[in-house]
C-alpha cells in the first residue's frame, strides 16, 4: 500500500489533518460550537468556488473565506454566534451561492465532488506542504492560548473578572477552527468535516473527563479514524470518506457504550 | 481595615441608574449579606468592586488600592449558569481551568497549582465529589465546586453572587454555614447576594440593603426596619418578627416573593 506516491502523500496528508482537527474539535465540543465549526466549513464550499470563478487556487478561497466568516462569528460573539437558525441560514445561503458559481464556471463542477466530499486520495506533495505548515501553525496558535480559552470557555464572567477579553478568544479560537476545518476538508471534504472535528472529540469526553487525556484521546481517535479509513479504502475501493465517516460514528457509540457500562462497575 | 469603600459612587447601566451618590465602607472580616429586590445592583455593584464596571462619578478603593480589573485578592463566585450541567468535566479539572488562567500556555499546572486546588477543594469539602464529571453532579455538589473555584488564589475579599439560587432550604442552610465557616477560619471579608433575609440571619454581621439607588448598611436592627425598607423600596413596608426570623411585608405580601428555581 505504501509503495503508491498517492498513498503516501494521503497518509501524511491524514496524519497531520488528524492530529489537527482532533485537537480543535476537543475546545470546540467543550464550547458547544460544533454547529458552528461545522457551519464554518459550507461558507468555505463558496470561498472555494468563488475562488475559481475569479482565477484563484481553490484552496485558498476556502482558507480566506472560512478565515473571515471565524472571524466574523467571534467578534458577533456567544449570542449570534450559537444560534442555530442564524448559523443555518448562513450555511444554506452559502451552499446556494457556491452552487451558483459552478453553474457560471462549469468547467469545475467534476471538482464540486472532491470539494463536498474530499479527495485524499487526489492529494499531491505540494498540498502534503501547505497543510503541514498551516496545520503546525495553528497547532502552536491553539497550545498557546490554550490556557486561557479553556478558563474563557469554561467560566467566562470569572474570566472577564481577571481581565481577560471574551471577544478576543472567540475570534483566535473561531480563526483557529476556521483554518483546521479548511484543512479537514482537503480530506473528507467540506459536508464531511464533522467526522474529523467532532466526533473523535466527542467520543474522548464520553471516555476521560480530564482535559489532557481529553485532548490527547480525541486527536488519537481521529488517527485511527483517518489510517483505518485510508486503508480500508484501499483494498476495498470504497470511498475514503465513507468509512472516516462510518469509523468515527462507530467509535463514538462504543464510546457511549463503554460509559454506560463503566457506570455498572 | 478596610476590604472595600465606595465614595460617591453614580452606577449606570443603560438607563438606569443604579447607584446615585453611594458612600459606604466594608470593613475587613466581616460577613456581609447583600440584599434587594431584582434589579436592585446586587450583581452591579459586585462587578463594580472587580473593575468591570466603571462609576460615573465618585472612587472605588478595594484593599486599600484603587479598584482595578483582574485582582488576584478578590475572589469571585458569578451566578449558577445551566450550561455547566452538560459538561463532560472533572469538577477537578473544571477548577482547576482558573489557576493561572490568565496567563497563556497550556493548561498544565505546577505543583503549586495542584496544591491550590486541592487545598480549595478541602475547604469546601468537596474533594472526593471532584472526581467526578460536572454533568453528573447534582446542582448542590456543583454550587460547592463554585464555591471552590473561587478560593483559589487565596482571595482576601470573596464575592459570592447569589449562592443560593435554585436550591433547597436545606441545601441553602448547608451552603450560608459553609460561607461562615470559611470567613471565620480564613479570616476573610464575604460578601453574600441573596433574594431572602432568613437563610442568612444567624452568619450575618452586617446587612448591605440595595434599592431605589441607595444603600443601607448597618446590621440586621439598624437596617430591617419599616422606615429604612420604605425608604428603599418607594413604598409603605412593614416588619414582622417572629419566632427569630423576620419577615419583610409590603401590604399583605411578604416581600421578597418566595424563590423557587427558575426565579
Amino acid at each position: 500500500m505504501f509503495d503508491y506516491d498517492f498513498m503516501q502523500n494521503a497518509f501524511a496528508a491524514a496524519t497531520i489533518v488528524a492530529i489537527l482537527a482532533g485537537s480543535v474539535g476537543y475546545f470546540l465540543v467543550l464550547r458547544g460550537q460544533a454547529f458552528a465549526g461545522h457551519a464554518l466549513s459550507h461558507v468555505g464550499f463558496t470561498g472555494a468556488t468563488g475562488a475559481v470563478l475569479i482565477g484563484v487556487a481553490p484552496l485558498w478561497g476556502l482558507v480566506g473565506m472560512t478565515l473571515a466568516a471565524g472571524l466574523i462569528m467571534g467578534f458577533l460573539g456567544e449570542r449570534l454566534a450559537a444560534r442555530d437558525v442564524g448559523i443555518g441560514l448562513v450555511l444554506s445561503l452559502s451552499l446556494g451561492f457556491g452552487l451558483l458559481f459552478l453553474h457560471f464556471f462549469t468547467a469545475y463542477a467534476t471538482q464540486a465532488t472532491a470539494l463536498l466530499f474530499g479527495n485524499v486520495l487526489a492529494v499531491d506533495l505540494e498540498t502534503v506542504w501547505t497543510l503541514l505548515v498551516l496545520g503546525t501553525l495553528c497547532l502552536l496558535a491553539l497550545a498557546v492560548i490554550s490556557r486561557p480559552l479553556l478558563f474563557v470557555s469554561l467560566q467566562p464572567e470569572l474570566a472577564e473578572a481577571k481581565g481577560l477579553s471574551l471577544r478576543f478568544y472567540s475570534m483566535a479560537f473561531l480563526a483557529i477552527v476556521a483554518l483546521a476545518t479548511a484543512e479537514c476538508a482537503q480530506i473528507v471534504g467540506v459536508l464531511l468535516v464533522f467526522t474529523l472535528m467532532v466526533c473523535p472529540a466527542a467520543a474522548a469526553q464520553q471516555v476521560t473527563t480530564s482535559v489532557l487525556k481529553g485532548i490527547a484521546l480525541s486527536a488519537a481517535f481521529a488517527l485511527f479514524d483517518a489510517w483505518i479509513g485510508l486503508t480500508l479504502a484501499f483494498y476495498t475501493d470504497w470511498p475514503t470518506s465513507f468509512w472516516i465517516s462510518a469509523l468515527s460514528a462507530a467509535i463514538y457509540l462504543l464510546a457511549v457504550i463503554y460509559r454506560r457500562v463503566s457506570r455498572f462497575r | 481595615m478596610s476590604a472595600f469603600s465606595f465614595q460617591n459612587v453614580r452606577l449606570v447601566l443603560g438607563q438606569r441608574v443604579i447607584l446615585d451618590d453611594v458612600s459606604l465602607d466594608i470593613r475587613s472580616s466581616e460577613f456581609v449579606g447583600v440584599l434587594g429586590p431584582n434589579g436592585a445592583g446586587k450583581t452591579s455593584l459586585m462587578r463594580a468592586v472587580l473593575g468591570l464596571i466603571q462609576p460615573r462619578t465618585g472612587s472605588i478603593q478595594v484593599l486599600g488600592q484603587p479598584v482595578s480589573r483582574g485582582n488576584p485578592a478578590v475572589g469571585y463566585m458569578p451566578q449558577v449558569r445551566a450550561a455547566l450541567g452538560s459538561l463532560r468535566l472533572s469538577g477537578w479539572d473544571f477548577v482547576a481551568g482558573v489557576v493561572s488562567g490568565h496567563r497563556l500556555g497550556l493548561p498544565i499546572l505546577t505543583k503549586a497549582g495542584r496544591s491550590d486546588v486541592d487545598r480549595a477543594l478541602d475547604l469546601v469539602g468537596a474533594r472526593d465529589l471532584a472526581r467526578r464529571p460536572l454533568a453528573d453532579l447534582s446542582g448542590g455538589e456543583r454550587q460547592r465546586l463554585l464555591l471552590a473555584q473561587s478560593l483559589v488564589g487565596r482571595p482576601r475579599l470573596l464575592l459570592l453572587d447569589e449562592p443560593l439560587i435554585s436550591l433547597d432550604p436545606r441545601h441553602q442552610q448547608t451552603v450560608v454555614e459553609l460561607a461562615k465557616a470559611l470567613q471565620v477560619e480564613l479570616g476573610i471579608t464575604v460578601l453574600f447576594s441573596a433574594h431572602e433575609l432568613n437563610p442568612l440571619l444567624g452568619s450575618l454581621d452586617r446587612v448591605l440593603y440595595l434599592g431605589a439607588g441607595q444603600a443601607a448598611l448597618g446590621t440586621v436592627d439598624e437596617v430591617i426596619t419599616g422606615p429604612v425598607l420604605s425608604r428603599l423600596y418607594g413604598s409603605e413596608m412593614e416588619v414582622i418578627r417572629l419566632n427569630d426570623r423576620i419577615f419583610v411585608m409590603s401590604g399583605s405580601a411578604e416581600v421578597p416573593n418566595c424563590h423557587h428555581a427558575g426565579a
